[in-house]
């Protein structure tokens, strides 16, 4: 573990390099390799009669931002449901605030005729909001306590759930079948960048009100008759920590669908490097988890080419050794 | 014992109900903490001394009656400023994985900081003064869930006197250590009341050690306080069976004065080779 204040800073300033290696690599890598020059030239002048220009505005940039993005997004919301339910195995995709959001998109896309993120998002948000709530109920103990095990439970039900209800819209409506398995498997590619920038706020307001919260999170940990010892309010901070991670987990599968293991994986990562103190911990799972989706959205365009495979299966065959891995190294 | 002049007490618990649902544990509790000594709250299983502690520390709310801290309810001052004045230690604490122990020293900081005005000097200052007290300090970049459970427990006193309050409530803060690990925290808690003029109520299950650290003994049975006052005056034979309904023989420690109890096994139960001998021994747990 990174035990120093320099050595921390030092590893958060590797992992921006980290990110923005993998950004550069994700718009120059595919099936049309992309040389450095023109990436540069296309930022710069941008010529719409060139084809690598075309691709690289219409294709990877926006493909690049999404998932660095969402990647960072559902590493935070990752971490902080974690924490706030004392539960390692918390995380959007698991508790079913992802499906949820998917299911409630899923609906607006093909029922209602809602067709960009912006319009969209509010049913994500709404679906993140009714599962969350879910769960809460669902898994709530006499005492009002969130019982580990329960809220496992819950959310594993909860996603089957939503997971089914949207594979049964396919048999109701054939036509948005094309649709439900990309919300379903979870991809990165395929928008445009200006349907990106309207969510933008969204995604700045959570971790705006994530950076006003990082000590109140820290205390969070002690449990809550602490949290009280120490002059805070427990419920206050997790409501609003609850919002966070419905802004933050929404928005990222109103952009991308259900992408899984990066919001359970991510804080272990970042936990094993930097420390358990949100100060680095959520900066640390910005940084990887933008870099993971971004390695893994790469890492797919390379599986099976030419197809792209979905980038929620990437981020599973990436993620599911070093959990496992993660596993048993601590109780070793 | 030194006297300490009488002071006014600052945290008193006024005709206090409470309960968990539909369950009431406080029946009716006048309790007004001595200032500036350690006083021990005694009772069996479920006769409310730990509901006590967290009402009058706000982490309960009662039913009915009133917490009045420096004369006002407490339930209704700024929690903040309640933290600034009155810590806490709940039963049983538990640290996440990884937490380092100046991390969680670092903690008790938090009802003097503000998100626009932090006093990092003065921070940091309680921080070393708490963990030099406690005797953490060798430690202060290990895990705190990696230490034995005495040491752990001393990181969590720290990170309350690094809350510097006057007030510290304890929530059995030495269950399940060694006696050897007992004593020496109680030696800690009770140079806190008496070197450093802080007021400790404190909840403990053992009565020896109780009767031997407290300046004031609280006993309780179902919800309701049978007697208070100083070890001489109630631990009694009288009082151990009326409270704890345990048969017991109440001896002076010939060097300190306060009492001891030796529990009398009853016929049958006890060794056949030797008489009933006064060593003191952890039988006499509640």
């Amino acid at each position: 573990m990174l035990n120093h204040r320099v050595s921390r800073v030092a590893g958060l300033l590797l992992g921006l390099a980290l990110v923005a290696a993998a950004f550069v690599a994700s718009v120059m890598l595919g099936t049309t390799e992309i040389a450095p020059p023109t990436f540069a030239q296309a930022l710069m002048h941008y010529d719409p009669s060139r084809v690598a220009h075309i691709i690289i505005h219409t294709e990877r940039l926006p493909r690049a931002v999404i998932a660095a993005l969402v990647g960072a997004s559902l590493a935070i919301a990752g971490a902080l449901m974690q924490t706030m339910t004392r539960n390692p195995l918390a995380s959007p995709g698991i508790l079913g605030i992802n499906a949820g959001a998917m299911f409630f998109v899923v609906i607006a896309v093909s029922l209602l005729p809602l067709h960009t993120p912006a319009e969209y998002v509010w049913a994500a948000l709404l679906g993140a909001l009714v599962a969350a709530c879910l769960v809460v109920v669902l898994s709530r103990g006499r005492q009002g306590e969130l019982s580990p095990l329960r809220v496992v439970l819950a959310g594993v039900a909860i996603t089957a759930m939503f997971v089914s209800f949207s594979q049964g819209l396919l048999i109701i409506d054939r036509q948005s079948f094309e649709s439900v398995l990309y919300w379903l498997a979870g991809s990165v590619s395929g928008r445009e960048l200006s349907l990106v920038v309207p969510l933008l706020p969204l995604f700045g307001g959570a971790l705006l009100l994530c950076a006003l919260l990082v000590r109140h999170a820290n205390a969070l940990m002690l449990g809550d008759d602490m949290v009280k010892g120490l002059g805070m309010r427990a419920g206050t901070i997790k409501l609003l920590l609850g919002l966070v991670v419905i802004l933050l987990a929404g928005s990222s599968v109103a952009l991308a669908g259900m992408i899984g293991f990066v919001g359970l994986i991510v804080p272990h990562m970042a936990r094993g490097l930097f420390g358990v103190d949100h100060r680095w911990l959520l900066p640390a799972c910005a940084l990887l988890g933008a870099s993971l989706l971004l390695l893994a959205d790469v890492a797919s365009r390379f599986l099976m080419p030419p197809q792209d495979v979905p980038v929620g299966v990437m981020t599973a065959l990436i993620g599911t050794p070093f959990f496992i891995y993660l596993a048993r190294s601590k109780q070793a | 014992m030194p006297s300490t002049p009488a002071k006014t007490p600052r945290l008193t618990g006024e005709a206090l109900h409470a309960g968990y649902e539909s369950r009431r544990v406080l029946d009716g509790v006048d309790l007004a903490v001595a200032e500036g000594q350690l006083t021990v709250l005694l009772g069996p299983n479920g006769s409310g001394k730990s509901t006590l502690l967290k009402t009058l520390a706000r982490t309960l709310t009662p039913s009915a009656g009133r917490v009045c801290l420096d004369g006002q309810d407490i339930h209704r001052r700024n929690t903040r400023e309640v933290a600034q004045r009155l810590g806490i230690l709940p039963q049983g604490p538990s640290a996440p994985e990884g937490l380092t122990v100046r991390q969680l020293v670092g903690m008790g900081r938090f009802p003097h900081r503000r998100l626009w005005r932090q006093d990092a000097e003065r921070d940091a200052r309680a921080i070393h003064a708490a963990m030099a007290y406690t005797d953490v300090a060798a430690f202060a970049e290990r895990s705190v869930d990696a230490l034995s459970g005495g040491q752990r427990q001393r990181c969590w006193i720290a990170m309350v006197l690094a809350q510097e309050t006057d007030l510290i409530l304890l929530d059995e803060p030495t269950t399940f250590l060694d006696l050897k690990v007992q004593v020496d925290l109680l030696e800690l808690l009770s140079r806190l009341a008496h070197e450093h003029g802080r007021t400790l109520l404190l909840v403990l299950h053992d009565l020896n050690l109780a009767a031997a650290y407290a300046d004031r003994l609280v006993m309780m049975r179902d919800g309701r306080i049978v007697t208070s006052g100083t070890p001489r005056d109630v631990f009694t034979a009288t009082h151990l069976k009326g409270v704890f309904d345990l048969d017991a023989r109440v001896l002076e420690d010939p060097e300190t004065g306060s009492p001891i109890c030796v529990p009398t096994p009853r016929r049958g139960a006890r060794p056949s080779a030797r008489p009933a001998s006064p060593t003191v021994d952890r039988r006499c747990i509640s």
